[in-house]
């Protein structure tokens, strides 16, 4: 094994000063705070009164499910078809892609209400044609569109750079050996491409559970996720640090618990695995 | 050469924009007082904590009343705002910045007072101070007027969309009938949303029993199917563009919203309502207490209350604007209710932190349902 200069150590270090800083600090000040009542002495009543907000866990998770399944069903066909094409329209449409990203995701969602609203573009339009205005904001369904539509790229991303590195030489051995185009898929293309499709899964559920801002704006403030929960306890003020310390604490919990389930499908091999 | 030439263009409109956006000159008003101001404190300055958007601050043609202040007197005015009572609680409280004037609402007055962080104000000092009404002289939180001079007055009512709703009971009940199913709104803050359940049940909206609580928030689960949003500032684009149809809030407001649409309508619930005074404090750590006292005199001016009266559309204490005929709120119906028309009302106290924290986690408990 090499052994690190003090060059190497010396570049690494902003970084790492910065993520302890930005990174252990805060997580274990949240450690403290979960384990600890409002005048510092330590209790487990916190975590033990957690389950308060079980449904908002519930929903939360059924949400980033629904939303995460989504997206890979949009996503994967979507990076099959882009690496079918020239270079140049692959690089345009990643581009059309990764456009999205680069506005802040608070505006992102945002326009979805004047598109949704019951005076928005869709109403407005239906109503043009006579027909009658449909309910789209405010459900469950408006929640988990605002999912997909804001981390879709995360999915699109991953798979593609996996599918792109696909060697073609592999699919004609397949179809030289007689496979049919589903046993192809199947067999050949799925296999190979699972790193992305895991590492995909990973960053569009991760975000999704633990969001918040687009419940509020486009379920109407009625449903609260578990985001929405530990955002308003925060704002409830110091009184209620405690609380919202240890519901992080715990959605922190289930999503390492998540990682490390997905990981286990992984073959720990190459590919876009991010965690 | 070409690439130069287009950035030295880029730089010349975005500093044209400034130009024609942030530099634009205030012109200072003609200024008839009633009172006399010396520049004795001149190159003092004072700092003064207040709601966002609640002075008249030189947009839209008004008239900046700070910057007519400074002119006057030569006192600089660090001018700070807030967002909510608590906010401005725990930065008096805790914050670095040492303020001098504060204008918090009258619960919020309370809890100051008992702590002990106002200082008296002289109000034989204020020439102005004769044109406060009696009706906002010895409130609850202030009974000897030894400690604060009110600034606005409100009330909460119901706004609603006249064409969509051609009769409307005049109830908080409106907001659980099923014909308005996914049509209202409601506050998306613990107090006022409890409000709106504890009047409807006929509830002190200070009640120390906790049972009134609890079905005042069973209540509010069982309209929660009805609502279409929890809103606080949204209630603007939402009652305006008829988005939603019924939502409660504050009588001010809703005469900024019936400007952009006309068709919007409001009532005072005959069940009654809050009503809320925002007061000008002096604190007690204040260390320009005379400069203090000449700020909020010239507050008291009638030509300035008007114009903050105009400016936040809320109703004034100030006689000299009540009954100033070129008021453009002169006898409105909603900030000014005839004897007979007026409401009944109810102030919020300081609530002790057992119970405040008991309808916190009620309040949760509604939002998690």
């Amino acid at each position: 094994m090499k052994k690190k200069s003090f060059g190497n150590r010396f570049v690494a270090s902003p970084y790492i000063v910065w993520s302890v800083i930005f990174i252990v600090v805060p997580l274990v000040i949240m450690l403290y705070f979960a384990l600890t009542d409002t005048n510092g002495v330590f209790t487990l009543e916190n975590l033990a009164n957690i389950g308060k907000y079980k449904k908002a866990f519930g929903i939360s998770i059924l949400y980033a499910a629904v939303a995460t399944v989504i997206t890979l069903l949009l996503a994967y066909p979507m990076a099959y078809f882009m690496t079918k094409l020239k270079i140049s329209s692959q690089r345009m449409l990643m581009l059309i892609v990764m456009l999205p990203m680069w506005m802040n995701f608070l505006i992102r969602t945002y326009s979805w209400i004047t598109i949704l609203a019951n005076t928005g573009l869709i109403n407005t339009f239906l109503q043009k044609l006579g027909l009658s205005p449909v309910k789209l904001m405010y459900t469950p369904g408006a929640v988990i569109l605002g999912m997909v539509y804001d981390f879709i790229p995360y999915m699109i991303l991953p798979i593609y750079s996996v599918m792109s590195k696909l060697d073609k030489s592999l699919l004609e051995a397949a179809e030289d050996l007689g496979s049919n185009s589903l046993t192809k898929f199947r067999r050949v293309i799925l296999p190979l491409t699972r790193p992305g499709i895991i590492s995909g899964i990973t960053m569009v559920f991760v975000p999704s559970v633990s969001t918040f801002y687009i419940s509020q704006k486009l379920g109407g403030n009625k449903t609260m996720l578990v985001g929405d929960a530990i955002e308003y306890l925060f704002n409830l003020g110091p009184d209620y640090y405690n609380v919202a310390s240890a519901i992080s604490l715990i959605l922190m919990i289930l999503i390492l618990i998540c990682l490390f389930v997905m990981n286990r499908f992984s073959d720990d091999e190459d590919g876009g695995v991010i965690i | 050469m070409k690439k130069i030439a287009a950035l030295v263009i880029a730089v010349c409109v975005i500093l044209l924009s400034f130009f024609l956006s942030g530099f634009e000159g205030y012109e200072y008003a003609d200024l008839s007082l009633r009172a006399e101001y010396s520049k004795e404190y001149e190159g003092t300055s004072l700092t003064v904590y207040n709601w966002g958007e609640y002075i008249s601050d030189g947009t839209e043609d008004s008239l900046d009343v700070n910057k007519e202040f400074e002119k006057l007197t030569g006192i600089k005015i660090n001018y700070l705002t807030f967002e909510s009572n608590e906010t401005m609680y725990s930065q008096v409280k805790n914050g670095g910045v040492n303020y001098d004037i504060v204008i918090p609402s009258d619960y919020m007055i309370q809890r100051l007072l008992k702590e002990d962080m106002l200082r008296e104000i002289d109000t034989s000092a204020l020439s102005n101070y004769d044109l406060i009404a009696d009706d906002y002289k010895n409130i609850y939180f202030d009974p000897e007027n030894k400690y604060t001079v009110p600034y606005n007055v409100g009330m909460v009512g119901v706004i609603y969309n006249g064409a969509h709703i051609k009769d409307i009971e005049h109830s908080w009940s409106v907001l659980w009938d099923k014909k308005y199913k996914d049509m209202v709104l409601n506050f998306n803050n613990p107090r006022d949303a409890f409000m709106t359940a504890q009047i409807l049940k006929g509830y002190d909206l200070n009640s120390e029993n906790k049972a009134e609580w609890d079905s005042a928030a069973k209540l509010l689960k069982k309209g929660k199917p009805n609502l279409q949003a929890y809103v606080m500032d949204e209630v603007y684009g939402k009652m305006e563009t008829g988005e939603a149809s019924i939502a409660p809030y504050y009588a001010g407001d809703y005469l900024t919203m019936v400007e952009t649409n006309p068709d919007l309508k409001f009532f005072y619930p005959e069940e009654g309502t809050n009503i809320f005074v925002d007061s000008v404090c002096i604190l007690k750590n204040s260390k320009n207490y005379e400069a203090a006292l000449m700020y909020i005199n010239f507050l008291l001016e009638p030509q300035i209350a008007t114009a903050n009266a105009e400016y936040i559309g809320y109703a004034s204490p100030n006689t000299a604007v009540i009954e100033n005929e070129n008021y453009c709120y002169y006898q409105n119906e909603i900030l000014y209710p005839n004897e007979e028309d007026m409401p009944k009302v109810q102030y919020y106290h300081n609530i002790d932190d057992e119970i405040r924290r008991y309808y916190e986690n009620l309040w949760i408990d509604v939002k998690l349902d």
